[in-house]
């Protein structure tokens, strides 16, 4: 730009291009502009042709759309700024004293997943990767596997063998959610996602599986008796029955969540990423707290 | 490098050329959605639309399959001239599937017909009335055909408010194949499938109006007669227990998610897998697949569609048959044997190390009296083209011998001569084109459905076409056969030569016709004679004569010269001129010109100590002849190196143990019986490496270079090389053998493998095995009466090395012959008796506890 010749700013305009075409007063500017004109007939010229590369704009100096201002503002403005200051001095303090003082996300507040159960302890999820299907970001990984008599994790034929969610990839965007057919995977508010390793942050099924209610029986067990998938769906099954119970303490006579087991509190261990994670998280709050 | 003559006038397996469509003689000009075109008379009119590039929806329509009109989905709005010419509107809207195109009618589909739109819609909806909507936890989602044009020709959301019928979740047909009534729309593919193409009637449809299904039969319409599958099965119309090879296409082709496999249920989900295009590598047959395969695991394989070869079907073999390349016992270092005697990991540079001195020691002797001197290659029959190109190439320039033999299996001289003369050098002579051609077809040695799937597919075909004549020597009439509608030229094993010389002029005539072929299978080679009679057959008739082995790597090992007395493209190991040629072209000075040792001779020397050390790649002891022998040749010889992608029993007694890799591993090409090259590219990431890199590698360690470390390197060689124009080993003449003669309580024996039993490489899919047929063995009524035995009674078959126990089915056969399968659940002929088809063998009536020990 420095070989072009650069026509004289007039006082008390700057350089506006862009309203020179909308302005009338366009075709007249340059005469009224151009005191010393450089080159008067290329000022004059209009627009360059296609391919005339190097045609100098019209030169047009800056103009203000401010007002000018009076000379009291003028005389003011250098301690205007603190009337910001002192107004809001007056004003409730919205800074969240974050982490010691932990606030509610908002109930629609878009978290780390979580795989629901059904009232009677059998899991939603039947592995059908529909969530994985609708992930934008490739986070989600899932395989399916067969129920069996002998195991029957999920009501139907289907349940996922394997559910993992890589929090490096997730963007919380909830695609999984409304993917799911079965409601088997719901987002919480839990937002305390961090950790030193990458493999910290892939979650299994077993970190994101709900905890056990009251009433619930630790999978894997038998349907409600003479009921359906569909009848699940339906949300028809309300609790475990005496059978499902039965069941329970023939084949795992342990189980914590057996009437007269050790109760939910043991049986409701979080998986192992999910425990380092929270120790991490623990960890960092507790530096964090004043 | 230079080229003495002007360089080779055709390839050493030249790819055929595409098939050229016949031009139609009578067209029929019409219009689809006022797109005038011009198609050959009787085309249908949703072919012709789909030529166009306009799509209509369809369930029902196969191209391979009978036209049945039975979804419905396809309607269109036709007009079509009438008898005055003037065009008029057909009352109701057609289905496009069974709708001839007629010359002035004008088609509109659902694009430009709001009358074909609403009534597809219409059908669509009823056929998810019943349909159960379960996609979440179906096989076929997001891939369903019924899915896909639910979408794009279906109403957003459903109006139907009842209860919809429901039926038991999935019945497995068999172990391996499980049917889901609700989800079915009635299509008729896979009943059409199994009538048309594949002959065993499983399924049918069943009840009327609203209460039709596909079922099973469960009603013993007739007794079966023996092929019973291992594992629970249905039956099929016949009241047999279903045991189909090609059960999985109708997997393939069910439109819903009907019918599923038990290997592949709930395993994934379609845009989880890589595909990648491959070749089957349980027969010669080079069938199209596709192998799916997600994050390095390969998790299913589909038939691949190419109509010159296998059409859009595969065998079940083929597409189940895969866990073996994977299994846990697959060896991924190299290995060599430690002072203790136990083979230990090695780097490759310590084992190739390892394995150059000791093939050197086995050269020279320190002492030069040792007799055990000399190295010999023998290669199993499941290699690619460049791996048995490899092989040959070691043996003659590395090694420096032509004891090299890819035959692991009953072979002999007769077949040595008759593979020079006839099949080396001559692809594509006879394709499986003339097998819909042939007006008349003779098999000898060779049970197609057994060891030949798509050929007998594709013979089918033409029988149902136009009423091919087969006619089959052999001791009894196979339920293949009888589905093939052939005729049974009965012979006792072993009089198969004298059989085919003294044919009725009825059946000599019937060769005689134009196009006529005789198909040879591999056991031919246990028949004295057996080659040389079909060879003055097919002279003195005119019929063409086409050798069908079971093995992928069969041909491929005789194109590249992978047999004592041939070298690559046919060239005569005692022809000087194509010695020269060669070496030429290898950059030797010369080659061994005297012929090698077969595998019988090499393991017989190997087990008198005369042999130094022994190259083995890919070969079961099992699968020999007389696997003690070979056992024992094995442990005596002083140096054996193996190349293997499995332990086997091989590597348990090799002294250095080379993995190679599976096929889904690397890149190569199959060679099918016809002489077809079959390129298939490498499915998975691997560091395992082909054996041709290998044996190029162990050269290099020998200080030889081969010239081979790449593909593109075999490649540029076999170009180079080319085809072979000069003379052919001769003929084999040799006379046919007189029979045994049979005393009583012995029986000739008779025996092929089934296409499911044993191998190696159907290991670790015990869905597929549950669908192999349960060996039994197979007498005459006089024979059964001789013996002292009934129907269902169990005998044994025997010989002074053991005894096989199997029950009996009296059967439509010559009189003392026995029939059991050669390598089936109970029945490992080979290992148990040391006999093969035409030897005697001892029967008795067995007893209940030896049939429990054998099995």
């Amino acid at each position: 730009m420095a070989d072009k010749p650069t026509p004289p700013r007039p006082a008390g305009s700057g350089k506006q291009p862009t309203r020179r075409p909308a302005s009338s007063a366009a075709a007249g500017r340059p005469a009224k502009s151009a005191g010393k004109p450089a080159t008067p007939g290329k000022a004059a010229a209009t627009r360059p042709k296609a391919g005339d590369v190097g045609t100098p704009a019209a030169p047009t100096g800056y103009e203000s759309l401010i007002e000018p201002r009076n000379w009291a503002a003028t005389l003011f403005a250098p301690v205007g700024g603190f009337g910001v200051t002192l107004s809001n001095m007056f004003r409730p303090t919205v800074t969240e004293q974050y982490p010691s003082e932990k606030v509610p996300a908002k109930p629609r507040y878009h978290g780390r997943h979580q795989l629901n159960r059904y009232a009677d302890g059998l899991e939603k999820c039947i592995g059908c990767e529909l969530c994985a299907w609708a992930c934008p970001a490739d986070a989600i990984y899932v395989e399916g596997g067969d129920n069996t008599p002998e195991a029957q994790h999920s009501p139907g034929e289907r349940y996922g063998s394997v559910y993992q969610i890589n929090y490096l990839r997730c963007i919380f965007c909830g695609l999984c959610i409304e993917a799911c057919p079965t409601r088997a995977l719901t987002m919480t508010n839990e937002y305390e996602l961090a950790g030193p390793t990458r493999a910290g942050m892939i979650w299994e099924k077993q970190d994101l599986l709900a905890p056990l209610r009251s009433g619930m029986l630790q999978a894997p067990h038998p349907m409600v008796e003479g009921t359906t998938d569909t009848d699940y769906y339906r949300g028809e099954v309300t609790g475990s029955t005496p059978a499902q119970v039965a069941w329970v303490a023939e084949h795992r006579p342990d189980d914590p969540t057996l009437p007269g087991g050790a109760g939910l509190e043991v049986a409701n261990v979080p998986g192992p990423t999910a425990a380092v994670m929270a120790a991490t998280v623990a960890a960092a709050t507790k530096q964090g707290t004043r | 490098m230079t080229i003495l003559s002007s360089g080779p006038t055709s390839k050493l397996v030249p790819s055929a050329p595409a098939e050229a469509r016949p031009t139609p003689t009578d067209t029929v000009t019409f219009s689809i959605d006022g797109i005038e075109t011009v198609v050959p008379k009787g085309t249908l009119v949703i072919r012709a639309a789909e030529e166009l590039g306009i799509q209509i929806p369809r369930f029902c329509d196969h191209p391979l399959l009978a036209p049945a009109g039975a979804c419905r989905q396809c309607l269109v709005e036709v007009w079509a001239p009438g008898r005055d010419g003037a065009l008029s509107k057909m009352p109701k809207p057609q289905a496009s599937c069974t709708l001839e195109a007629s010359p002035g009618m004008q088609v509109k589909t659902q694009h430009t017909s709001p009358e074909a739109d609403k009534a597809q819609h219409g059908v669509m909806e009823l056929l998810l009335i019943n349909h159960p909507l379960d996609c979440p936890v179906c096989d076929k989602g997001g891939e369903c055909p019924l899915q896909n044009q639910a979408m794009s020709n279906g109403r957003a959301s459903t109006r139907f408010v009842d209860v919809k019928r429901t039926f038991p979740k999935p019945i497995a047909i068999s172990t391996q194949i499980l049917l889901d009534r609700e989800r079915c729309v009635l299509c008729q593919r896979c009943t059409r499938f199994s009538e048309e193409i594949a002959g065993d009637v499983f399924i049918d449809l069943q009840k009327r109006g609203a209460n039709q299904q596909i079922g099973r039969f469960d009603t013993a319409v007739l007794g079966f007669e023996g092929e019973t599958p291992l594992g629970a099965a249905a039956e099929d119309t016949s009241g047999r227990p279903f045991a189909s090879y090609f059960s999985g296409n109708t997997v393939q082709i069910c439109p819903v998610g009907a019918l599923t496999s038990a290997a592949y249920r709930f395993r994934s989900r379609p845009f989880d897998l890589v595909s990648t295009p491959g070749v089957g590598e349980h027969d010669a047959q080079g069938s199209a697949i596709r192998v799916d395969h997600r994050r390095g695991v390969v998790l299913r394989r589909l038939a691949g569609e190419d109509p010159t070869v296998n059409q859009e079907w595969i065998t079940d073999k083929d597409r189940f048959a895969f866990t073996w390349q994977t299994a846990p016992d697959r060896i991924t270092t190299p290995l060599v044997r430690n002072a203790d005697g136990e083979l230990e990991p090695a780097s490759w540079l310590e084992a190739l190390d390892v394995a150059a001195a000791g093939l050197r020691a086995a050269a020279s002797p320190v002492d030069p009296r040792e007799p055990a001197t000399g190295w010999a290659v023998l290669a199993g029959g499941r290699l690619t083209l460049e791996d048995a190109y490899a092989y040959g190439k070691f043996a003659r320039v590395a090694l420096g011998t032509n004891d090299v033999d890819g035959r692991a299996r009953p072979h002999s001289a007769e077949e040595e001569a008759f593979l020079g003369h006839h099949v080396a050098g001559r692809t594509l002579e006879v394709t499986f084109a003339d097998l819909d051609k042939a007006p008349a077809v003779l098999l000898v040695g060779l049970e197609l459905e057994e060891e030949a799937g798509i050929a007998f597919l594709r013979l089918r075909s033409a029988v149902l076409d136009h009423k091919t004549r087969v006619l089959s020597v052999a001791a009894l009439e196979s339920r293949g056969l009888q589905r093939l509608n052939g005729t049974l030229v009965p012979s006792a094993p072993g009089t198969e030569a004298e059989v085919l010389d003294g044919l009725s002029d009825d059946v000599v005539s019937a060769l005689a016709a134009d196009g006529s072929l005789i198909l040879v299978g591999e056991r031919l080679a246990t028949v004295t004679g057996g080659y040389s009679a079909a060879l003055r057959l097919a002279t003195r008739t005119g019929a063409r004569l086409a050798w069908i082995p079971r093995r992928v790597g069969e041909r491929s090992a005789v194109e590249a010269g992978l047999l004592p007395s041939l070298l690559p493209g046919g060239r005569p190991v005692a022809d000087s001129a194509a010695r020269v040629d060669l070496a030429a072209v290898w950059g030797v000075d010369s080659l061994p010109a005297d012929p090698g040792r077969s595998t019988g001779e090499i393991i017989a020397a190997a087990r008198a100590g005369l042999l130094g050390g022994l190259v083995v790649g890919g070969l079961e002891p099992a699968d020999l002849p007389d696997p003690a022998i070979a056992r024992e040749a094995l442990d005596v010889v002083p140096f054996l190196v193996s190349l293997e992608v499995r332990r086997s029993e091989v590597t348990d007694r090799a002294d250095v143990v080379l993995p190679v890799a599976p096929p889904s591993e690397k890149s190569g090409t199959f060679v099918t019986w016809e002489g077809r090259p079959r390129p298939f590219p490498q499915a998975l990431v691997s560091h395992a490496l082909a054996d041709h890199r290998v044996l190029d590698r162990l050269a290099d360690a020998l200080g030889v270079d081969l010239g081979l470390q790449s593909l593109s390197a075999v490649h540029a060689e076999l170009d180079q090389l080319g085809g072979w124009d000069g003379s052919r080993v001769a003929a084999p003449s040799v006379a046919a053998d007189e029979p045994p003669t049979v005393t009583p309580g012995t029986a000739v024996l008779a025996t092929w493998h089934q296409l499911l039993d044993t191998g190696r490489l159907q290991s670790g899919e015990p869905f597929l095995a549950g669908t192999a047929k349960r060996a039994v063995a197979r007498i005459s009524l006089g024979t059964a009466q001789s013996v002292g035995v009934l129907d269902g009674d169990l005998i044994a078959v025997s010989t002074d090395a053991g005894t096989i126990t199997l029950p009996v089915v009296v059967t439509e056969m010559p009189d003392h012959v026995v029939w059991v399968p050669t390598n089936s659940l109970g029945s490992a002929v080979r290992d148990a008796l040391h006999a093969d088809a035409g030897d005697l063998v001892r029967l008795a009536p067995g007893a209940r506890q030896n049939q429990e020990a054998s099995a």
